[in-house]
Order: structure tokens, then sequence, then C-alpha cells
């Protein structure tokens, strides 16, 4: 048995998705949050039923790659039954996919969600008579409370028992004829009393206002920068430093020592001693990097990204960067992947599904791939340069900026054809709720957890065993020559570029043992984000974007990254 | 009929007809802007940006070429339809 969750964009599809089976999705409030399908099972009477959510699409001619995965899902996967997910404060338009839907015949439920949305904004909905009129089940429900879900499933077990007796009787119609069909049915049903707008509703069309939106997207940026920066400095330097230096580090040192002395065990469980950033042992570089120095920041990020994401600010941001973006061959939806990757470049690679074309997915992806460094390498770069002063960490986050808008610029010239344009729902703001936000917010970070700490381990583990066999010496004699004279970076530097392969967190912190002046810092940290993606980007991006375009850009990135590299080392040893 | 584009922020207005081809009119109906619907105009960005309309309590950007296929009638003020 197999159910497909369908409906329009950001109605709230992937909140029904996790009530119904329990999993955890990430669903946030703008169009597009999910762009790939999740599987999950839902248990009836000891029966298993696989659930399927799929990303959102306005009809099932597609207009982008999220959209075809959808109608793909429709007409590929021979769905038992289709949860149809609408906006209840949006019944018109949502009723023409309804439509679309029925007319292929398969048994369906109509889910009638943000219910307590549409009460709210004055729209009053006639269920009986909408029932009557598509001759299917209507449930109203309010998925972020659970309200409704029970009706769900019980309407589920009832259609799934007899699924013949429940096929869509609704005829075939043309394009003018769903819309006079639905037209019709709404006067019949619907009644929308007259509301006031809000505070919030006001405040959504001030930051869309040229002045307002501006004022706003650079207040929204400031406190965003300072609530992660800030806080993550606070935290590390009142909590966790003091933790790991006092605590952990002599316990583990003693625990350890006691029973290995010395030898290569203790030098790969403990490295070098107790400066955690530098000893590159697995139990004490190798769990501080990613504890107390990244974690920080990560969950920072997410908490305060997850918030703007369910506040419903993204698109409005995509809609203010949108003239900026066409002159680098994008559109400003594309401002969702650029967000999404300072988190982590494997969401961002994802979510430039939601752009039209080819070209204009190449040249996003390569920009992200080239010049968005993710929160862990963000991490520990401020670890590195903050004590020297913000100067030095802008010198790295200025160039990298430099590159993606230049290197857009540059695409956008010479690629043929022109970007599409902006096209995009704006939701409502809502105010996030905070159980929510924080489940969210801990997906990411335990996703975060599980995929990082195995990485860094077996970075760490690599970095030990290649030098143990000598094996660095030969790479880092080969890349020498180039380091020195191109980069003027010692030769041990070369070895970051071998382990960033892996994670590109522990491959910067590789550089702390070097004790660099903050220059030579500003020249690795800057070749390290941009000379090649860790190979978990790597992998999603060889899958979105193929072989040939891999290449293309593993190029481009090896050649940026040296040449960039050398213009800083000119530029900041003759200054 | 001034096209969407040139339509003021702030006014409402009736979509008249949509000049283009059929990709556009199919993806400019799927949001519900279709020809017979009563717009606003929330805002409109400079510089080539993006035009946000409102339809039925729905916010859409979308470009200002798309914008300049869309030909609407402005509602005046004082008409049952167009009082705000």
């Amino acid at each position: 048995m197999k159910i497909l969750l369908m409906g329009n964009p950001n109605v709230g599809k992937s909140v029904v998705f996790s009530r119904l089976t329990g999993a955890n999705v990430v669903a946030s409030n703008y169009p597009g949050t999910t762009v790939g399908y999740t599987r999950g099972t839902l248990k009836l009477k000891g029966k298993k039923i696989e659930v399927i959510d799929v990303p959102g699409t306005y009809s099932l001619t597609p207009f982008c790659k999220a959209e075809e995965v959808a109608r793909d899902m429709f007409l590929k996967e021979n769905p038992d039954l289709i949860l149809n997910v609408l906006d209840s404060t949006n019944l018109e338009r949502n009723l023409y996919l309804t439509l679309q839907i029925l007319e292929k015949k398969v048994p369906t439920i109509i889910i009638l969600n943000m219910w307590d949305l549409a009460r709210r904004k004055g729209v009053h909905l006639n269920v009986k008579k909408l029932e009557e009129s598509l001759g299917v089940p209507v449930i109203p429900v309010t998925a972020v409370s659970g309200e409704g879900i029970i009706q769900v499933i019980q309407s589920i077990e009832k259609i799934l028992e007899k699924k013949e007796e429940h096929i869509p009787s609704i005829e075939k119609m043309d394009d003018e004829e769903k819309w006079k069909f639905i037209g019709k049915l709404l006067l019949d049903i619907q009644k929308i009393e007259h509301r006031h707008p809000t505070l919030l509703e006001r405040l959504e069309d001030a930051s869309v206002h040229p002045i307002f939106g501006i004022l706003i997207a650079l207040l929204v940026a400031y406190l965003t920068l300072q609530s992660i920066i800030g806080v993550g400095e606070f935290l590390i330097g009142n909590i966790l430093d003091p933790f790991f230096y006092n605590y952990y580090g002599p316990l583990i040192t003693r625990i350890i020592e006691s029973t290995f002395p010395s030898g290569p065990i203790h030098d790969i469980l403990i490295g070098t001693g107790y400066n955690y950033m530098e000893s590159f042992g697995l139990l004490t570089t190798g769990v501080y990097v990613p504890l107390a120095v990244v974690l920080p920041y990560v969950s920072l990020f997410y908490l305060v990204l997850g918030f703007l994401e369910d506040l419903g600010y993204l698109p409005r941001l995509a809609v203010l960067t949108d003239n900026i973006m066409h002159k680098l061959g994008l559109h400003g939806a594309s401002i969702i992947s650029l967000i999404l990757g300072l988190g982590c470049n494997v969401p961002g690679v994802l979510a430039t599904r939601i752009l039209e074309d080819e070209r204009e997915r190449f040249i996003a992806l390569t920009l992200l791939s080239i010049s968005v460094p993710c929160m862990a390498q963000t991490a520990v770069i401020i670890g590195l340069l903050g004590p020297y002063g913000i100067k030095y960490i802008a010198m790295v986050y200025g160039t990298l900026l430099t590159i993606y808008i230049t290197a857009g610029y540059i695409l956008n010239k010479i690629m043929k054809g022109e970007s599409p344009e902006i096209f995009l729902e704006i939701p409502p703001y809502k105010i996030p709720h905070i159980g929510t936000l924080l489940k969210k917010t801990w997906i990411r970070i335990r996703g975060f957890l599980l995929e990082a700490i195995p990485f860094v381990f077996l970075g760490i583990l690599a970095i030990n065993l290649l030098y143990v066999m000598g094996i660095m010496k030969i790479l880092t004699g080969l890349l020498a020559p180039i380091f020195s004279s191109i980069l003027g970076l010692p030769r041990e530097a070369a070895a970051t570029l071998i382990i960033g392969f892996l994670r590109k967190d522990i491959a910067t912190g590789l550089l702390a043992p070097l004790h660099l002046s903050p220059e030579q810092l500003v020249v690795a940290t800057t070749v390290l984000a941009i000379y090649f993606p860790c190979i978990a980007t790597f992998v999603v991006l060889a899958k979105e974007i193929g072989v040939k375009g891999m290449i293309k850009i593993g190029i481009l990135m090896v050649t940026l990254a040296f040449l960039v590299g050398g213009i800083q080392h000119l530029i900041l040893t003759n200054t | 009929m001034i096209t969407l584009k040139d339509l003021k922020t702030g006014k409402k207005a009736r979509v008249q007809e949509i000049v283009g081809g059929i990709g556009l009119r199919r993806r400019l109906e799927s949001l519900n802007i279709r020809v017979g619907k009563e717009i606003r105009k929330v805002s409109s960005l400079p510089f080539h940006g993006p035009v946000i309309i409102e339809v039925d309590r729905c916010k859409i950007a979308i470009g200002q070429g798309m914008a300049a296929k869309v030909l609407v009638e402005v509602l005046d003020e004082d008409t049952p339809h167009g009082k705000s």
C-alpha cells in the first residue's frame, strides 16, 4: 500500500507527513522546502503503509526540477491513495491541482490544512458541501497542532479497505472549464469576511518595500551575525573552553596515559598534548573541534535560520536581492540556496532544484561550491583568525564575496542565454512555534553530528596514518614548490588540501599547529575554501550536475584557488 | 488598459489579458493570475526588480518582463469592487 502526499508548495505537506509517520522531516514557511521525496511508514492495525512526502507543485505541468519530481512520483509510483493537502485560506488556486489529480481516477482524501489560520483570516468554508461536490472525503486539519489528523487516519483506513468504491467521479475538464467549475463551487461553499490588516500583515508589505525592505534586511543581517558570532564566542569562551581545558582534557589524558604511556596508540588518541586545536589526537582535537569549536556556531546558525524560515522571511530576501542576482545570471530565489549553503553546502546544492533552467542551476552550483564556506569551516576560521582581529576574517569573506560576484558576472556574460525571471510565492508571516522550531533545529544538529563526527575522526585518523607511514611527507613534498612560491606557505600547509576533501573544518584546523602569520592564515583558509568541495558535497554535486559539469567546476575551482591565493599573497606581503 | 508593470503600487486592478506564450499563461494561471481576477500591486522594486502582487490573500513576486505581459484595468477606488 502506498500513499502520496500532494499539494501546492508551502501548504504544510511535510508537517502532515511528520504527523502521520512520526518521521522527522524539515518543514519551513517558504515554497520549495521539500525538493526531493521522503518515504515514511504509517502503521494501521499492524499493517505497514508507505507514505511519501513529495515536493509541492502548482500543477502537473512542471516548471522546475522539484515540480518534476512531484509529477513523476504521481505518474510512476502507482499510489493507492492521494492525500491532497490544501491551504484553506486559498482554496481557489489549490483546487486547480485537486481537479488535475481527481481526473486521474486515483482515490483521494482532501485535507484542508491551516484551518485555524483560515478562521482567523475570516475565511469560512462549508466542508459538507465541498465533499458532496467533489465526491471525495474532505477533512479540516491544523497540522501544526495535530487537530484533525485522527480523522485523516480513520478516513485512510476506510478507503484502503475498499479502494474500488472510492474512485473519484470527477470528469476530465480543460483548463477553462476547471476554473469555471472552481469559481462556481466557491460561490457556494466559501464566505470571506473583510478583516483589517494586522500588524504582521503590514510588516509583510514593508519588508518588500524598496526602502523599508532594505532597511529591514540590513537589520536582519546585523542581528543574525550578532546572534551567531556574538553568542557563539560567548559560549565557547565562557562554557566550552573552560570545560574542555579544566575537566575533559586532563581527565582523558590521565585515563589514556595510564594505559598507553607513549607510543603510536597514545599519539593517535591524544596527539601532541594539551592544546586541543593543535594536538591532533582523536580524543583531543577530534572531540574538541566538532563539539567546542563548530557545534556552537552550527547550532546557533540553524536556530536563527529556522526562525527566519518559519517566519517566512527568506522569500522576501529573494525579492529584494533579485535585481542584483540577475547581474550574476541568477534570480532572487537562488539566495535561498546560498543561505542554506552557508550552513552546509549539501542542502545548499539540493535547494537549487527550485531554479527553473539548467544554465541558472549551473551558475548557482558553481558559485556555491567555489565561494560559499559552510558553517563548520567558518567556525574554525573564526577560531583561528579571531584572535588577530575581525580585519582578517573580513579579508577572507571579502575575497569570497568578490569571487561570488565576479565569477557570477563573468559566467553570465560568457554562457549563452539569460537568467529567467523570478516567479515566487511570498508566504504570509507566521510567528514561529517554539516547539517546532527547536525540534527542527535539533533534527539539523543531529544530522550534523551524525555526519560530521565520523568524518572528523576519519580525517584525524588519516592525518595520523599518512604521517606515520611517511606518505604525507611525499605528498606535501610534491605540492611544496607551488605552496611556497605562489602562496607563500610552508610545505606542511599542503596537508590541508589533502584532508580538506574529507572535512573542511578539520583541514582548516590543521593550520593551527603551523603557527602561521595572520596574513598566511588568510591565504591558506581562502584557498582551502575554494579549491574543492568536501566529499559529502562532492557526491551530491556530481549527482546534480553530472560528471561533465563536475569536471568543469573542478578545474575552475583548483585554478581559481591558486590564482586567488596567489593574488592575496602578493597584496598581503607587499603592504 | 495598462500593464501590471505600469500599475501604481497599492492600486487594485482586474486582469484583462495575458499577452505571451502558452507557457507563461499556464504558469501565471496555476498561481491564479488569470483573466478576470482582481489583483493588488503590493510593491515594485527599482532597477528592473520584481513586481509583487496580491491575488486572493496570496502574494506572488514576478519579474518585470512577466509583469509587462499582463494587461490590467485599474479599478476605481469608489467602485464597490475597488474599495479598500
